[in-house]
């Protein structure tokens, strides 16, 4: 169990910036996130595209955003725990005890959700049932490639893991059979190339205009239906099915912890941003309330409010001063200003 | 300003005015239709605004673009007229627009 001022749920820029906020007030935090990396939605969705309304900032990507965020929170050496999710929160008196899906543990007075649309999950195929084919033979992403040693492989999707596995499991797999909606590939030329020379030599079967329609198996999938763009429909046998179709945002266990929701956004208050749980705060895009609107800057401006209730919590005997990091010798030698 | 006829997978129907320049997601979020998720807000990069157009309107829409047609990949059972719908800009040409909405987005 980790002890810690406040654990952070949401690795995007406004629960970055909350560590910021926190981190002057020389208060400590643990980040959750369900990515393998930190930035949320700016890295994952739009990584290139220019943002133009962050203040002082005319513009910049979502990466330049996200760097430059980590290193404005660099002093405070911030413990990140990416790729898993939150699954659990119990009240244990005045405080809260965290419950990861990789079973870390956390006891701690402030919980903030910055959350945004939610966490990034796999993509399913439109498969009924299809979660009893996980514990076997369906897989999101590759783990362990050795598992797929002379099997016949089926992959879907057009982008580079898609591709980029296609290639590479063609080396120790029996057969990959590849399996797109439409003709382009989404996946870098080269890949595609490679792919397309693999399957001259039989390695590699390339079905394009396919789509998946059912899964067919008790435990296990054992055939693969598939249809055509003209409507027939065909069948394959498979040891393994791979499918790449990207990430989706899913509001996941959040809306069962007992907070108020209005649509699939957390209701607080405009003060310090707390949920209808002391102690539970929701900042950035998850959070509503009259007059929302969901932009960075306003996230970032929730982030610094609902920080001085935390340090109320997590320091119920100390007065905090409010005081500016332009003059306050106190900050900046949290932030390691010399 | 152009009327868009929105029609849910349960066959529920909205018939809503929509301002010309707005996108065919706006005008669904703005006016409280369900069944439009538009998680990025609609920059083209979580194909969760994803709609069946009605065929006749097809070719009244702008061509898609690659990135359409790649975050295309992404949506959720998609047919020769699934289009994503942050995409789609109304002009006053488009009243009497019909979309049909995926059984779910994603």
């Amino acid at each position: 169990m980790i002890k810690t001022d406040a654990v952070i749920v949401g690795a995007g820029p406004v629960g970055l910036f909350a560590v910021f906020e926190l981190g002057i007030m020389g208060l400590n935090a643990h980040v959750i996130d369900n990515l393998d990396k930190v930035g949320g939605q700016c890295i994952e969705l739009y990584p290139d595209k220019p943002i133009y309304d962050i203040p002082a900032l005319p513009e910049c990507t979502g990466e330049t955003l996200t760097k430059n965020l980590l290193k404005q929170i660099d002093p405070f050496k911030t413990n990140f725990h990416l790729n898993q999710r939150v699954e659990k929160l119990e009240k244990k008196d005045n405080a809260w005890i965290v419950t990861t899906s990789d079973q870390n543990q956390f006891e701690t007075p402030n919980i903030i959700i910055a959350a945004g649309v939610g966490s990034f999950e796999p993509r399913k195929p439109p498969i009924k049932d299809i979660e009893k084919f996980e514990k076997t033979n369906l897989f999101y992403s590759v783990k362990d490639k050795n598992k797929f040693k002379d099997q016949t492989v089926c992959i879907f999707g057009g982008g580079d893991s898609a591709l980029d596995w296609t290639v590479e499991l063609s080396k120790i797999s029996k057969k990959i059979i590849l399996i797109h909606r439409r003709e382009e590939f989404r996946a870098a030329q080269h890949t595609v190339n490679l792919a397309r020379e693999l399957e001259k030599n039989g390695k590699v079967e390339i079905l394009t205009n396919h789509q998946p329609v059912n899964f067919e198996g008790n435990d296990k999938i054992e055939k693969v239906v598939l249809k055509h763009d003209s409507g027939e429909q065909k069948e394959i046998s498979a040891d393994s099915v791979l499918a790449f179709f990207g990430l989706k945002m899913e509001l996941g266990p959040i809306a069962n912890w007992g907070l108020d929701l209005e649509a699939k956004s957390l209701k607080v208050n405009t003060q310090n941003f707390e949920t209808n749980e002391k102690g539970i705060f929701a900042i950035g895009d998850i959070c509503t309330y009259p007059g929302k609107l969901k932009l960075i800057l306003s996230g970032f401006h929730e982030s610094a409010l609902c920080a001085q209730e935390c340090f109320k919590r997590a320091r119920p005997d100390e007065k905090y001063v409010f005081r500016f990091t332009t003059s306050s010798s106190d900050i900046q030698k949290r932030l390691g200003v010399k | 300003m152009p009327k868009v006829t929105y029609i849910e997978h349960n066959g529920t129907q909205h018939e809503v005015s929509v301002e010309s320049g707005l996108s065919i997601m706006e005008g669904a979020v703005q006016n409280g239709v369900p069944g439009i998720d538009a998680d990025c807000g609609g920059a083209c990069a979580c194909a969760t605004c994803h709609v069946y157009v009605k065929e006749e309107w097809l070719d009244k829409l702008s061509e898609q673009s690659d990135s359409e047609k790649d975050m295309l990949d992404f949506a959720f059972e998609t047919k020769s007229n699934s289009r994503l719908s942050c995409q789609l800009i109304l002009e006053d040409k488009h009243d009497g627009i019909v979309v049909n909405l995926p059984e779910k987005q994603g």
